[in-house]
């Protein structure tokens, strides 16, 4: 069974892919996405199985690389962390599918986008179902080469191809620090299978390990190496300008990879690894300081973006900081329930603006819409269901998962805990702020749009509506329904060891019983957002710009980003080229040559002119040259022969 | 295994097809169908019959085999020949390729087809035989005699600066081949000195200098003194730098292979290439392991700035085999860096590196020849968006990017990432800047694909350029295969070697030990 949920979708794929051309796109599609369903359905079957009745598995598919010491097998590993993954990747993975046959239908390369679309999906399965590190940076890289097809998805635009390039290229520097910590964990275990690195691993406390000319504590060294690939796929501050960009590719994209599935790809490492990183205070010091400072940073970011899935990308970002937030306090069961939650409202919002953009005629700036309420009501409801989540709204989804990181993070009683809970309370302010912001200039007050695009606005087809229903019934109950398995009462049963908390680890014990306070902040944070977003954009409709011109310069930073991209242009991008011009030019041609063969060449310029004839076709000479030559050496041997023999 | 000499065979089958041309009659047109015919069919029957070697391979021993050995010029050299878990894979790659390069010149080698056809397939005997040879004279004469069909191919049927490109070709080429002669010479008077290497026989009428240049006696039973050992390594190593090649020595190889003919490219980096390190496996590491040993950290310093610059040189191209090419010579830094940790897993990873790079670098040199032959132009500036009208080609190009950048699940990715595994346990600076080439090949690789497929369809002169046709998608099928196969089931290569690289590493470190222990002697 376990075989069949990974394996399905990339037959699927490969149907699609190869043969979309001959069954066409309507067969590509149904296949593709009835595959994925089918994986969906079973992946349900193994949550139950999994994580209510305990029956972990391991399924040795091959083995792939035997050399010297090293061993690496394909096998999937099937525990209560894995079932959780593989129910929220193919379930969201097969409502995209079931919502792309609508969005996509005028597409003229319909099977080639279900054949990435379900290839990404069988690399974030054999990502998730992973037994050893290896297998884990293959799903790792293949989910990275599926966003980048998919971001590039449509290839003639040049902004699309940029955005896929950026994607790929920020993902592969935090995965030049995942491979350095892979070749440090098989330095010090010898081995890059989980369970024996972990069974090694507290014998590794305290010792150090000579990396790049100092003396640094192993453990500290690999989880630091290894959460840099993290925060390149789940879009960290300082690796996170990729994401933004990403949202060059088709929406669903953006809801599958870029929200629900693939940037949470690092938060599953740190959970999968929470044996190591558990073991270095230092490493989750990082974790909570990166969390916390994203969540706050990609919050402010969101607060002026117009493109509507500008906004929730930053969103998501700032979501998946609270996730790092809670990893790093050592609530991991708490980030994987935020995890879970997010992926339900995060890809429903996404495929919501889909839905808006695809009424509005692919228009995506939030300024130019308005009013729309009336016109797209199923779309708006099921928006709405997903901004209340995500908000924190009492009893919806998001409420009981971020909530609890928020609670997590005061529990901490550390200096960093409490930085990390200021910033999510803040940022938790943000949030609600500009998710109402987005409602509010979406689908509130007039309409903003020319009355062309206006007469064409159309509620989305059936096959759109029905996965966005799906996901809203998923952010009203997932976190009441599922709040007691992750984080509650029936902790122990249902992770049963897939999450390692260190003995002294009583982060879950002491969230508990932080004061009312506490409890409350973020749902007055929520509040506050809320009015604050109803008086700038509903009562006051004057004061955003007002505010713009008051603290321009804050604006600007605010619009442009923070300035990263044309940071990162200035200090890497442009000298790497320009570097690479010197050292061709300069290093190979002026230097290298000029010593070297031009040097000599000039010398012997006339030979190569009388040569010259040689092109024109005496083969003959070379051979005659070569003949010569040859027989010059075996002579000589024969020479120093007798001449040795006659030494004797 | 078959009783008849199997290794003469394959070395010298295609040189029976080159006589069989040079007999060839007729006009120009049929002499020219005809070569194109009895080319193919011989790199065919050689390639099959290759295949035989690899089947009737005993993959448990390191011992040679396949033996044969014959007592040439009065038994003072030998005619030697015998193949490893080590050597049996790269005679293998060599009668893949070759089929493939004379299919891929079938339609744009115009002019002078049976020289042309002549010039590679004597090109194959000698490169066969460089890896099958097991003496050192033989060796040297199959190894040099290559540079000539190889000049004359780029010389002849090469683009503008064939002239210059083939002579720098040659000139640093030539460097390097004196100084290894003068080795050999050494080598073979240093062994005259060893009183063991007599047979009974020819002690008992009182011979006691037999010198050697048997490559199996010169690894096993001859010890060079350290002080010897320094400079014969050196001078292999210029020999074998510059094939290779490392950096700075490798200034040759973009203008060679912007001038040569495809096939020609595809020779070149995916087998002339590998004969270096080819021979740091034959003999700079086993019969020299303590100077080896000492210079390895020259080697890795070279590797990682071959990595580093070449990457960076090869991110402002504008000539796409340029580009190819310099990113070749950061690929065979990764080889380099694995050869010299001494460990399995760091050569096994050189060694599969190269063979990787033989199949993928092949493919993109065809890849680049395919559009050459439409367009005659090789800048990347006047391509762009041949998606729209070549998706074939567009999606073999693109598994051989993402091969070229080492994504897992491409053969590219297991040679580089058991070098650097290795390279982690010896030294982090090493495997730290080794690793940025990871970033950097991503940033080339991927900003080539785009600006020549991806993009709308502008240009005029490319609005009626076709999809690859029958011939052409006959000849890259089998490398895209074969690049994702051995990204998945890398183990089909890695067992061959496993036994031979194990030997080599054990006999390396029984050397050190050795000398180690005469140290410690000398002290006392």
């Amino acid at each position: 069974m376990y075989s069949a949920i990974v394996f399905l979708p990339l037959i699927g794929s490969l149907i699609a892919g190869f043969f979309g051309r001959f069954v066409g796109a309507r067969a590509s599609e149904i296949i593709t996405s009835a595959f994925v369903l089918i994986s969906a359905l079973l992946s349900w079957v193994a949550f139950v199985r999994v994580g209510l009745f305990n029956e972990t598995d391991q399924v040795q598919i091959f083995r792939w690389i035997s050399s010297g010491s090293l061993d690496v097998s394909w096998s999937l590993r099937i525990d209560t962390l894995t079932a959780v993954m593989l129910v929220v990747v193919n379930t969201i993975s097969g409502l995209v599918h079931v919502y792309s046959i609508g969005y996509m239908t005028h597409d003229p390369h319909r099977p080639r986008f279900f054949a990435y679309l379900s290839l990404f999906t069988f690399a974030m399965l054999i990502l998730v179902t992973s037994d050893n590190f290896l297998q884990l940076f293959f799903g790792w890289e293949g989910v990275g080469l599926c966003s980048y097809l998919l971001i590039g998805f449509w290839y003639h635009k040049p902004s699309a191809n940029a955005a896929a390039i950026k994607a790929f290229i920020v993902n592969r520097v935090g995965d030049f620090g995942f491979a350095l910590g892979i070749f440090a964990i098989f330095f010090v275990f010898g081995t890059v299978e989980f369970d024996a690195v972990f069974a090694a691993a507290p014998d590794q406390v305290g010792k150090t390990i000579l990396f790049l000319g100092q003396e640094l504590d192993v453990l500290t060294v690999i989880c630091l190496l290894l959460f840099m690939g993290a925060m390149g796929k789940s879009a960290q501050f300082l690796l996170h300008t990729w994401l933004p960009d990403a949202m060059e590719g088709p929406t669903p994209v953006s809801a599958l990879i870029h929200a629900a599935t693939m940037v949470t790809a690092g938060i599953f490492m740190v959970a999968r690894l929470s044996p190591l990183f558990e073991l270095s205070e230092t490493a989750l010091f990082v974790v909570t300081l990166v969390g916390a400072t994203t969540a706050v940073f990609a919050a402010t970011i969101g607060l002026v973006q117009n493109d509507i899935k500008r906004v929730i990308a930053y969103s998501t970002c700032s979501q998946l900081g609270y996730m790092f937030v809670a990893l790093g306090i050592g609530a991991y069961s708490v980030a994987i329930f935020h995890l879970f939650t997010h992926a339900f409202f995060k890809a429903l919002l996404f495929l919501g603006s889909g839905s808006v953009i695809h009424a509005m005629s692919d228009e995506q700036d939030i300024q130019k819409m308005g009013g729309l309420r009336k016109l797209i009501p199923y779309t708006w409801a099921t928006m709405l269901i997903g901004t209340l989540a995500l908000t924190g709204f009492p009893f919806t989804a998001g409420f009981f998962s971020k909530d609890a990181i928020i609670e997590a993070a005061y529990a901490a009683h550390s200096g960093i805990g409490m930085y990390a809970f200021y910033a999510t309370v803040v940022a938790a302010f943000l949030t609600s702020f500009y998710s109402w912001r987005l409602m509010l200039l979406t689908f509130h007050g007039r309409s903003r749009a020319g009355p062309e695009t206006l007469a064409k606005v159309h509620e989305s087809p059936l096959e759109m509506l029905i996965p966005l229903v799906i996901l809203a019934l998923g952010s009203l109950g997932a976190g009441i329904l599922f709040k007691d398995l992750f984080i509650g009462e029936a902790y122990d049963t249902f992770w049963s060891g897939s999450l390692f908390a260190a003995a002294s680890n009583e982060i879950l014990e002491k969230m508990h019983h932080v004061p009312v306070a506490v409890v409350i902040m973020p749902t007055i944070m929520m509040a506050g957002g809320f009015l604050l977003a109803i008086l700038m954009y509903k009562l006051a409709p004057g004061l955003p710009a007002t505010f713009a011109r008051m603290f321009r310069p804050i604006y600007l930073f605010l619009l442009n980003k923070w300035y990263f991209d044309e940071l990162y242009d200035f200090l890497f991008t442009r000298p790497a080229k320009r570097l690479g011009r010197l050292l061709w030019k300069v290093g190979d041609g002026t230097i290298i040559d000029g010593i070297g063969p031009d040097g000599i060449a000039a010398r012997v310029i006339d030979i190569t002119n009388r040569v010259v004839r040689l092109q024109s076709g005496y083969v003959y000479h070379y051979a005659f040259a070569m003949l010569i030559g040859v027989a010059v050496i075996i002579t000589a041997f024969m020479f120093w022969d007798l001449w040795s023999g006659g030494m004797k | 295994m078959p009783d008849w000499p199997i290794l003469t065979a394959i070395t010298f089958l295609p040189l029976a097809g080159a006589v069989f041309i040079l007999a060839i009659g007729g006009t120009d047109e049929i002499a020219a169908r005809n070569a194109r015919f009895v080319a193919l069919w011989t790199t065919f029957i050689t390639f099959f019959v290759s295949l035989l070697i690899w089947a009737y391979f005993d993959a448990s021993t390191a011992e040679f085999q396949f033996v044969e050995k014959h007592d040439w010029f009065g038994g003072k050299l030998s005619y030697h020949m015998g193949v490893d878990g080590i050597s049996m894979l790269f005679v293998i790659l060599t009668t893949f390729l070759m089929p493939i390069c004379i299919l891929a010149s079938w339609e744009s080698i115009t002019e002078r087809v049976k020289e042309y056809m002549i010039a590679f397939l004597v090109l194959e005997t000698l490169m066969i035989g460089v890896f099958c040879a097991l003496d050192l004279v033989l060796f040297y004469l199959f190894f040099e005699g290559g540079l000539i069909p190889m000049f004359l191919i780029i010389g002849v049927w090469g683009g503008k600066n064939r002239v210059y490109a083939s002579f720098k070709f040659f000139l640093f080429t030539l460097l390097g081949s004196l100084l290894m002669l003068l080795a050999i010479m050494a080598m073979y008077w240093h062994s005259g000195t060893i009183a063991n290497l007599c047979t009974a026989d020819e002690l008992a009428r009182g011979i006691t200098s037999c010198p050697t240049t048997d490559i199996k006696t010169l690894i096993n039973d001859v010890d060079f003194p350290v002080n010897m050992q320094s400079w014969l390594w050196f001078a292999f190593l210029a020999s074998f730098a510059v094939k290779l090649p490392m950096w700075p020595v490798h200034t040759w190889l973009p203008d060679a292979h912007v001038e040569a003919p495809t096939a020609g490219s595809v020779v070149l980096a995916a087998i002339l290439l590998k004969m270096g390190g080819y021979g740091f496996l034959r003999f700079s590491i086993p019969m020299f392991p303590l100077a080896s040993e000492a210079y390895a950290p020259l080697i890795f310093t070279l590797s990682v700035l071959a990595i580093v610059y070449t990457s960076l040189v090869a991110l402002a191209q504008e000539d796409i085999k340029k580009l190819i090419a310099y990113s070749s010579v950061a690929h065979m830094g990764f080889v380099t860096i694995g050869l010299y940790t001494f460990t399995s897993q760091g050569i096994e990873g050189g060694i599969f590196q190269m063979l990787s790079h033989g199949i993928v670098s092949a493919a993109l040199f065809l890849c680049v020849g395919v559009i050459y032959d439409r367009m005659h132009t090789r800048e990347i500036a006047a391509y762009g968006g041949l998606v729209n009208r070549m998706p074939i080609y567009a999606f073999c190009f693109m598994v051989f990017t993402l091969a070229n950048l080492g994504l897992p699940g491409t053969s590219g990715f297991v040679g580089e990432f058991l070098t650097l595994l290795s390279v982690f346990r010896v030294n982090s600076w090493v495997a730290f800047f080794a690793t940025t080439g990871v970033v950097l090949s991503a940033a080339y690789s991927l900003w080539l694909y785009r600006r020549v497929i991806y993009g709308t369809l502008e240009k005029a002169s490319l609005k009626s350029i076709t999809d690859m046709n029958l011939r052409e998608i006959g000849f890259i099928a089998p490398l895209v295969i074969l690049t994702i196969f051995f990204g998945f089931y890398p183990s089909v290569l890695l067992d061959v070697m496993a036994v031979s690289v194990k030997k080599l590493v054990t006999d390396y470190q029984g050397a050190l030990a050795a000398a180690e222990h005469l140290n410690q002697l000398a002290q006392r």
